[in-house]
């Protein structure tokens, strides 16, 4: 046990984030929560500015054009982004999931053809897994996939999809077999998002923003060869994806709390707080500190043994949760104040709009409610529910 | 960054646990035959020389076997201030200490000296009556100390610091293992007990509050542990890390223990049932030394107040880049 990094870890650390001090443009530091929406030129340069200074996909192996680096680097470079409060590489869904399940289940040529544009950001991947009717439940997926004349034919609607409005690419998860239900007879397919019978509309959110969208297929062919894995195995690919999601997750999430902690701290200090919500700072100041020893935890059994600790599949729920308390703490703060908006309110709306925005982390990547059944089922082992 | 426990840090907690399931009640020169009363004591004081981080392995074990016995008192409390002779004698398992900082001193009717808190320094008190009082917590006495003598003088009032942060951290870590244990038995109670036909774990109405129990009691490992590697290393982070660790830690097996006794229904509200005893060490440990609202306190003044009021937090403010 020693908590400190390593010489080596230090020194990744310090040139990392000296880095981003000389290369973090400042309109985009700190910008708004919407980032999946956040598509200036600016952004895209970067995107590709993380990918030559060898930041992006720091965990990918060398021959896919990733840097091979250890998960360890992974959380330290994921600390401090959210520390200077720097914006993710635009490709996230296909840097974090895509990427990886191309890797896993991908043909040779698909690998040619899909890595090296995901982490130049030249090409950004959405993601098309839930539906209307398929939600916490996903083997409800009934966007179909009918094979004809040597190519599939999509039919269906997806919903939920952050960066469909910018992407090239979607990896969808269809029914292939209409006579099938529930795991089997799901098909993983890579849809090109240029291709006739495409539609994406924006979904309107809480916050007045649209970070996510609907995609609605009419039609769509696809190519043969753009299938992921086997026919009827798209759920096998589909856990590989989703175990991804929540993979280092915990890590960016954990340094973006602090830094939202650290922010409320700011606020308390600036307009006063009575001594339950001092109390009520101290409670959220302690659980960023055990989300963070938590995360630790969990790294350092991943280093040593190559599998995740089960302490892992606490972070989202833990950060989720933490954030609606310290968000809605600020509105308790700011007072009668917390009633305006935008350029009228304190802080440009910056803790309005955290506020509104975080009602979608206990949903979003995993519910609450879904994730303590993981919990109770896969850690406690405990009977399943259903 | 490594947080993980050794190989021999895990043998520990495995020889542990198994020696306090076959020995319900063990002897003081059990303990140190063990090597355990002198864990953390210099090798040339006869000791170990290993580091709290051991030491915290055993507290942790010591919660969950609910041990009742002066080694909290003798390790935790008094061990910082005793001078070279004295730790010897404790790692022999000759004497063991309890320390009185307030008037209610633990582990009284077992600890063979005692240390008292005066002025600007420790000393032993010599010939003071005891008087041992009932508690809730019948395994963790407590007692009031009359009359007597200062003695040996043992140390400066400087290692009150050390001593606070030893013992925050030790009761973190020992909550950590009577939570764990209560947890344990609430686990198998909802895997094996049927009702409406089923284990009753199948519910989520007794399976989420044991989810939102284990997150409660993981996330008071990381910070306990935390506090324990801070004490070992003498890191500026020790003392608002023992504050977070104890504060946290303290409550979160209070939850725990409550949920555990939920989900057993009756049997868990019955004498009968260990549960209630891990209940009452969970209770004992947030009343005593600092409750969590004043660790709290403590740590709102370290992040909110002017700087120099003692904070351990190290981290420069992050300026609000939205203009606050």
């Amino acid at each position: 046990m020693d908590l400190r990094d390593t010489a080596e870890e230090a020194a990744f650390r310090g040139e990392l984030r000296s880095w981003i001090e000389e290369n973090l443009p400042e309109e985009l530091q700190g910008h708004r929560g919407g980032g999946a929406r956040f598509d200036g030129p600016e952004m895209r340069a970067w995107s590709r500015a993380l990918h030559e200074a060898g930041y992006a996909g720091l965990t990918w192996p060398t021959e896919y054009g990733g840097s091979g680096a250890s998960y360890t680097h992974q959380a330290i470079f994921l600390e401090e982004m959210a520390r200077a409060e720097a914006p993710p590489h635009i490709g996230v869904i296909g840097l974090g999931m895509a990427g990886p399940t191309i890797m896993a289940h991908g043909s040779e040529e698909q690998k040619a053809r899909y890595l090296e544009p995901i982490l130049s950001a030249e090409e950004i991947w959405c993601q098309g897994f839930s539906e209307p009717g398929a939600g916490s439940d996903l083997a409800g997926v009934r966007t179909s996939a009918r094979q004809e004349n040597g190519h599939f034919v999509v039919d269906g609607q997806k919903v939920w999809s952050s960066f469909a409005h910018l992407a090239s690419f979607c990896i969808l998860l269809t029914r292939s077999n209409p006579q099938s239900t529930r795991h089997a007879g799901l098909t993983y397919l890579i849809v090109d998002m240029n291709t006739p019978g495409v539609d994406v509309r924006p979904l309107t959110q809480i916050t007045g923003e649209s970070e996510f969208n609907e995609i609605f297929f009419d039609g769509v062919e696809v190519p043969v060869e753009n299938l992921l894995g086997e026919i009827g195995g798209g759920w096998q690919v589909a856990m590989t994806t989703l175990l991804h999601e929540r993979g280092t997750l915990g890590f960016a999430l954990q340094a973006a709390l602090e830094v939202q902690v650290r922010k409320l701290a700011a606020l308390a200090r600036d307009r006063g707080a009575d001594p339950l919500q001092r109390d009520r700072i101290a409670r959220d100041w302690i659980e960023a500190q055990a989300l963070r020893f938590t995360n630790y935890r969990a790294l350092s059994k991943l280093v040593k043994t190559g599998m995740p600790g089960p302490e892992g599949s606490i972070s989202k729920l833990v950060w989720s949760e933490a954030n609606q308390r310290v968000t809605k703490l600020a509105l308790e703060l700011l007072g009668p104040d917390a009633a305006l908006a935008d350029e009228n309110a304190p802080y440009g709306g910056y803790w309005q709009h955290q506020q509104l925005r975080s009602r979608g982390n206990t949903i979003e990547a995993g519910t609450s409610e879904v994730l303590r059944n993981i919990v109770a089922e896969r850690v406690l082992g405990l009977p399943k529910s259903r | 960054m490594d947080f993980t426990f050794t190989p021999e840090q895990d043998a520990l907690r495995e020889e542990a646990r198994a020696f306090l399931a076959a020995n319900a009640d063990p002897s003081w020169k059990k303990l140190a035959e063990l090597g355990w009363t002198g864990v953390s004591i210099a090798e040339e004081d006869g000791g170990a020389g290993l580091t709290f981080v051991e030491e915290a392995v055993l507290h942790e074990e010591l919660g969950r076997a609910l041990y009742r016995g002066p080694f909290f008192s003798t390790m935790a409390a008094a061990l910082p201030a005793l001078p070279d002779d004295l730790k010897a004698e404790v790692a022999a398992g000759e004497t063991s200490w309890t320390l009185a900082f307030g008037p209610l001193v633990p582990d009284l009717d077992t600890a063979d000296r005692i240390a008292i808190v005066g002025g600007d320094g420790i000393y032993e008190l010599d010939g003071a009556e005891r008087e041992i009082l009932s508690t809730t917590d019948e395994t963790r006495p407590v007692g009031v100390v009359r009359g007597g003598e200062p003695g040996r003088r043992l140390a400066d009032s400087w290692v009150l610091e050390e001593i606070r942060n030893r013992t925050l951290a030790a009761l973190a870590i020992e909550a950590c293992g009577v939570a764990r244990r209560a947890l344990e038995y609430a686990i198998e109670h909802a895997q094996t007990r049927e009702q409406f036909g089923r284990p009753i774990g199948v519910y989520q109405a007794v399976s989420h509050p044991l989810a939102d129990a284990y997150t409660r009691l993981e996330l008071a490992r990381s910070l306990s542990y935390w506090a324990a590697w801070c004490v070992s290393e003498n890191d500026d982070q020790a003392p608002i890390a023992a504050a977070a660790a104890k504060a946290f830690a303290a409550e979160a097996a209070v939850q725990v223990c409550e949920t555990a006794i939920q989900v057993h229904g009756g049997i868990g509200f019955t004498w009968e049932h260990v549960l209630h005893r891990l209940y009452k060490r969970a209770l004992w440990i947030e009343s005593f030394a600092a409750s969590s609202s004043t660790l709290r306190a403590e740590v709102a003044a370290s992040l909110l107040d002017a700087t120099g009021s003692g904070s351990g937090v190290s981290q420069t403010p992050v300026p609000l880049t939205q203009g606050g």
